[in-house]
């Protein structure tokens, strides 16, 4: 099914020319309306009547996350405080959180854009939609909220924790599809067999899961365990909240970016290049619509590439793979670039092993060592010694295989791992500043 | 004739051995016989219990990864030569041993050592073969 045909399936030239004549837009509007966007023309030394074309977009300066702590709150909003209508912010880890605002339009196509994405992921009206994404400053509460309103899903406002809560309503309001981190949706399947439950027999039918990067093992796992189709939903608050990118349920291949609001580019993180379709590398987003606060050329950490070629299921905006990683979260381990979505694969790939771990980085010496915890199970469990051990060297000899760096496995007892109810914790960088 | 064993496994962490003891001790499982293999990083805890359901019930409650495999119980005179009479036995017929421990009849006299083979069915073969005598569990939790 598709929630909006005219826009979802626009022939590609039609759809290129609307991006460049709201490209032209934005450049203009930022220009006039926002003092760090124009000191940041002007300082490249490009006038926002040049940019006339796709092609134009290329001379843009890039917008990073310090730009927006730079200028927090409101600096980079584009817009009076009269005209918006929500405020989010970023978790913000380090330091002050990155704060968006909305305009009216804004949300109603936030809405829109949540209802295509839902839509693609095979949830209808009818359906009951559990929102376990949290409600608050996080956009993926009432982002998922409004656009399963908008398509006539009847919609559980859940937000996260209190997970015994969450199946009891679950399984008794009888819940057909379920939002929230791909983690924790692992984490609900667990506490259900805790409980004696088995959450494959809920009616859960589809579970819309984004807010972390995870692996397409991870993927055949949480559908074996939870007993749903799982769909991977992209977005980041600094462009919009949830339902930037879905993917269809008809191909599960890649995440279509609603190209009609965004402009995606791919880039090499290091030199800042621009890549071709297909090539691997920071994902940059230009938002064309947006009126709260748009951003021009945002650099958003995430390591992807676009995939150009046409979809089974006629839309026509271009695919995004799987989100790789953060290049925030890449760790150079012995001058090695690793993403902890590459240990994930390996680890997905050997029978039996559990899908939670833990890589522990730190330095002896001068050299970096890589410590990866692993739980055993009853399945990988044995009385004997050497099968233990047999698996551990497996699992370093894989990874050794895949990445070229030795590492130590340490195996844990069963969930000793810190279990997350939001975005999955998976390193801890001990190596000094 | 086979017995079941439990194992355990325990991370290198103080208290995890205790913890073990401690909620076998309050569901009133009786430990039999032990035998701890360790690593630097963790060991695993094999254990000849008056209750294996309700020991490997209790553990996994509790959080533990626990399973169960079928080992051999062999009494011997607890004299010198004992145990050395059982191994040539079984290296003479060529039978594998993974790992084994003992312990001593508090009245028989006898030594009874705990066998964990591969090939479990042969070996038992070749033991009764040479009149070596196998306890069954049940005597064997009841000693």
């Amino acid at each position: 099914m598709i929630w909006n045909d005219e826009f979802e399936t626009l022939p590609r030239e039609a759809l290129e020319s609307l991006q460049a004549k709201r490209l032209q837009q934005v450049a203009e509007r930022v220009y006039a309306t926002v003092p760090f966007y124009k000191q940041q023309f002007d300082k490249a030394g490009v006038k926002p009547e040049k940019i006339k074309s796709l092609d134009d977009l290329r001379r843009l300066p890039f917008t990073l996350k310090q730009d927006m702590r730079d200028n927090y709150p409101y600096g980079l909003f584009a817009k009076p405080l009269d005209q918006i209508v929500r405020i989010h912010a970023s978790s913000g880890t380090t330091g002050k959180p990155t704060v968006v605002g909305y305009t009216k339009r804004d949300i109603e196509n936030w809405t829109e854009l949540m209802a295509r994405s839902f839509t693609a992921a095979g949830a209808n009206r009818g359906d009951i939609l559990h929102n376990a994404y949290g409600y608050g400053l996080f956009t993926g509460g009432l982002g998922a909220h409004y656009g399963a309103e908008k398509i006539g899903a009847s919609v559980i406002p859940m937000s996260g924790g209190n997970t015994k809560k969450q199946l009891m309503i679950m399984q008794d309001f009888g819940s057909t599809v379920l939002t929230c981190t791909p983690s924790y949706s692992l984490y609900l399947a667990e506490a259900a067999a805790e409980e004696g439950l088995d959450i494959r027999k809920f009616k859960l039918r589809i579970g819309i899961l984004g807010a972390e990067p995870w692996s397409e093992k991870l993927r055949n796992e949480i559908e074996e365990k939870v007993g749903i189709k799982a769909i991977d939903i992209y977005g980041l608050s600094e462009i919009l909240g949830p339902g930037v990118g879905v993917e269809c349920i008809e191909a599960q291949s890649g995440l279509h970016i609603w190209e009609d609001h965004f402009i995606p580019e791919i880039i090499d993180p290091i030199s800042g290049e621009s890549l071709p379709d297909g090539e691997q590398g920071e994902l940059v987003i230009t938002t064309i619509t947006k009126e709260g606060i748009p951003m021009i050329r945002y650099r958003t950490r995430d390591i992807t590439r676009i995939i150009a070629e046409p979809c089974i299921c006629g839309r026509t905006h271009r695919r995004l793979e799987r989100m790789c990683g953060r290049s925030d979260d890449m760790l150079i381990i012995r001058g090695v670039n690793v993403y902890p979505s590459q240990i994930e694969s390996v680890l997905m790939d050997i029978e039996g092993v559990e899908p939670h771990y833990m890589l522990i980085v730190d330095r002896e010496g001068t050299l970096d060592t890589l410590e990866v915890q692993v739980e055993v199970n009853e399945q990988t469990f044995s009385d004997e010694i050497k099968v233990l051990q047999g698996l551990s060297r497996r699992i370093e000899k894989e990874i050794k295989d895949l990445l070229g760096i030795n590492c130590r496995i340490r195996l844990v007892e069963p969930k000793t791992i810190a279990r997350s109810e939001g975005k999955a914790q998976r390193v801890i960088d001990n190596r000094p500043k | 004739m086979k017995v079941e064993q439990i194992s355990i496994f325990i991370e290198n962490k103080s208290g995890r051995l205790a913890e073990v003891a401690r909620v076998l001790g309050e569901k009133g499982v009786n430990i039999r016989a032990l035998s701890l293999a360790d690593t630097s990083d963790f060991g695993i805890l094999r254990l000849l219990v008056d209750n294996t359901d309700i020991a490997q019930t209790t553990l996994k409650e509790n959080g533990f990864t626990v399973n169960k495999t079928e080992v051999v119980a062999v009494e011997v005179p607890d004299e010198p030569g004992g145990l050395c009479n059982i191994l040539q036995v079984l290296d003479d017929a060529q039978v594998n041993v993974e790992y084994m421990y003992a312990f001593v009849e508090r009245n028989a006299g006898n030594a009874v050592i705990i066998f964990r083979f591969d090939e479990v069915d042969n070996a038992i073969a070749v033991l009764n073969g040479k009149g070596v005598s196998i306890l069954s569990g049940e005597k064997l939790y009841s000693l």
